[in-house]
């Protein structure tokens, strides 16, 4: 590009610009600037323009996947800013409708892919509770369901930590973040065989019990990770630049978290102890010692102590899964619903275990016949609809199932909580420096799976 | 799904909630059905009305209901057209036309406070004729730890709805998604546009009349069709 392009007027400004392509509107003319070239734009806007936005994302490595923060700016202030979501929409919700009950876990456990455990759990208990089996699924898969979960809670809030951190230049963070996630996946995986979208919650309880040192390795992994834990919130508690680049920063208070409907940290940094496993306990959370974490500043540094404490209760709430868990089934006893065959891991990879697959093939044609029924058509769910929530590590994720009483859900809807929480960007960052607006998003720790589904 | 017919409704029950009408074994036709089955004809039937006494809370909250919107001048019978209870929830049926002050009770009232509105999402019966779009609101009171569904059903030639963002702002994003999947226009929204689906896609895609699409998988010596065009059962 020549360098005669500073001193054109915004009369003649080039068309054929690659750069900074330029058109005509009735609000005036428009730039567009793609490259790194600002310093021929901006001499011949100047003095006719004081409005500029900026597109941040939709890749940018600050908008947590495919977010697209549209940003009026004043100079460095953020004047007005919006969001532009959909960019990861994958038709989730329309697709269930083509498939069977269980096949659904498959489905939503990609949604919110940091948090499968809670999307496949609220989906789980809509159709238990649509089944009316709630009251039967058996003690050991709900302990079960707890335990995943909340490890499921602890690397979450891991990736929050470690994404937030990184975006804030904590570089050591993300390190120290992704490390210790590593550790709760390596139990995901020795338990579903998988270590994300792992489709373990089914109806009627889990796919499969733990291996046999299941547990065992479980209580080992927990004093590494609380030691690691510790490691992390020692980094960046009370740390200044850290403290500088969080407090009072990205402030929402209880009235805004409650008219934008916000759950989960950010409405626990308002100070409001509201969370669905103490207010409308599911799989059991009654009973398991814990406290709700609250802070009051209403903040970004808030929310990320929030973060920071509930990993601890979590661990709590997992060493508490581990005593209880008695021996038992993990499935419903109704054999219409539950899934026939057992999984075990062979040379091959997962499968049928070799009993089940002897049973089914030599000595049971009735076994047969029903495995081969289940798995196909599926079992009915009475027509109705209902809702089911769980408290997700991002806030309240409800599941809306409506059945026709059919072998397929009628209609699936995911009320997802970074859907809902990233409605206050705005309010958090109107007013603030554009750097704000990294730390505002991050502490919403929106996963666009789970917005746009 | 066809028109229901006298028929298949049983003797003696009033008001059946009945959306469609299911014939043979299998949902996709045309693929050869040798089961047997193919005469079966049954309604898909929803739960029907409740009467009091409901139950638990549910009545508390109805009488609040009822003593709000008398004090605010409207008729609590022509206002609920139905109210639902199944598997422990309760759901009242409101007509459009009540839904932003029903909803401002909820919110408002000591003894309602619904401060939360958990968002709207959309339902297509294309078998119920004049009532073909559902429009599902989810509420959530802290305070009492309660919660209530509300449903409104609109006509598919005239979906149009008003907008609770006054009321409660956060369904801003979820009437948008609801516009964009099911194409409920809710009247008084400040920006009602597309937000999953591109802002030129034509149609709108959670509806039930609009395909899923795909494409055949194909294999060796075999073709498996897409998902919606597969051999299914009901």
């Amino acid at each position: 590009m020549s360098t005669d392009n500073v001193t054109f007027t915004s009369a003649d400004a080039p068309e054929a610009d690659s750069y900074a392509g330029s058109y005509e509107t009735t609000e005036g003319r428009i730039y567009t600037v793609s490259g790194g070239d600002w310093d021929s734009v901006l001499p011949a806007a100047e003095g006719e323009h004081d409005r500029i936005v900026v597109n941040m994302g939709p890749q940018h490595p600050s908008t947590h996947g495919v977010l697209r923060l549209i940003l009026e700016i004043d100079g460095e202030t953020v004047t007005e800013a919006r969001a532009g979501i959909g960019y990861l929409h994958t038709g989730i919700e329309k697709n269930m409708e083509f498939r069977s009950w269980v096949q659904g876990v498959t489905f939503v456990t990609r949604m919110d892919y940091l948090t499968p455990m809670f999307n496949e759990t609220a989906y789980c208990l809509a159709v238990e509770k649509a089944l009316g089996i709630t009251d039967q699924i058996p003690e050991r898969a709900n302990v079960i369901r707890v335990m995943m979960m909340e490890l499921n809670r602890i690397s979450s809030h891991l990736v929050a930590l470690a994404t937030g951190g990184m975006e804030l230049g904590a570089l050591t963070a993300m390190e120290f973040g992704f490390r210790e996630r590593e550790l709760v996946l390596d139990i995901f995986e020795m338990v579903t065989g998988l270590r994300m979208n792992s489709a373990y919650v089914r109806p009627g309880g889990v796919s499969q019990d733990l291996p046999a040192d299941g547990a065992q390795k479980i209580r080992e992994t927990i004093p590494l990770l609380r030691k690691r834990l510790k490691d992390t919130a020692d980094l960046l508690v009370d740390n200044s630049i850290w403290m500088g680049r969080t407090v009072g920063v990205g402030y929402l208070d209880l009235a805004g978290c409650m008219a934008l409907g916000i759950t989960g940290p950010c409405l626990r940094s308002t100070g409001l102890p509201h969370d669905l496993r103490k207010s409308q306990p599911y799989c059991g959370y009654e009973n398991y010692e814990f406290d709700v974490i609250t802070k009051t500043t209403a903040d970004v540094y808030g929310r990320f102590l929030i973060r920071i404490e509930e990993m601890e209760q979590s661990l709590r709430i997992v060493e508490q899964a581990l005593d209880r868990l008695a021996p038992g089934p993990v499935m419903v006893e109704d054999k219409k619903i539950a899934w026939p065959a057992q999984l075990s891991i062979g040379s091959d990879g997962q499968g049928n275990s070799l009993e089940h697959i002897k049973e089914i093939m030599s000595e049971s044609m009735e076994a047969l016949i029903h495995h081969f029924k289940l798995v196909t058509e599926g079992f009915r769910v009475p027509a109705g609809q209902v809702y089911a929530a769980v408290e997700s590590p991002k806030g309240e994720l409800g599941c809306h199932i409506v059945s026709d009483g059919g072998t397929r859900p009628y209609r699936v809807h995911f009320r997802d909580p970074s859907f809902t929480n990233l409605q206050s960007m705005a309010a958090m960052c109107e007013g603030s420096m554009i750097s704000d607006v990294i730390a505002a998003v991050a502490s919403i720790d929106p996963v666009m799976g789970g917005v746009d589904r | 799904m066809s028109e229901p017919t006298a028929s298949v409704v049983p003797q003696g029950v009033e008001q059946l909630d009945i959306i469609g009408v299911r014939h043979g074994a299998f949902g996709a036709t045309g693929a050869g059905d040798t089961s047997g089955f193919g005469g079966l004809v049954e309604p898909i039937v929803l739960p029907g009305p409740a009467h009091r006494p409901f139950g638990g809370w549910f009545d508390e909250v109805s009488d609040e209901l009822e003593l709000a919107l008398r004090a605010h001048g409207l008729p609590a019978g022509e206002v609920i057209e139905k109210v639902v209870i199944h598997r422990d929830e309760i759901t009242y049926h409101v007509g459009r036309e009540h839904l932003v002050p029903f909803a401002t009770l909820l919110r408002d009232e000591p003894g309602l406070r619904f401060e939360m509105c958990l968002g709207v999402d959309g339902v297509h019966y294309p078998g119920e004729a004049g009532r073909e779009l559902h429009a599902i609101y989810h509420f959530l009171s802290i305070t009492h730890n309660r919660r209530v569904r509300v449903e409104v059903a609109v006509p598919d030639g005239d979906a149009v709805i008003p907008s609770l963002v006054a009321v409660y702002p956060t369904c801003d994003w979820h009437e948008r998604e609801t516009w964009d999947f099911f194409g409920i226009v809710f009247e008084g929204h400040p920006a009602l546009t597309r937000i999953m689906m591109p802002d030129d896609w034509p149609g709108h895609p959670q509806r039930k009349d609009y395909p899923l699409g795909g494409i055949p998988v194909e294999f060796k010596g075999g073709t498996i069709p897409p998902p919606d065009q597969r051999r299914s059962y009901h």
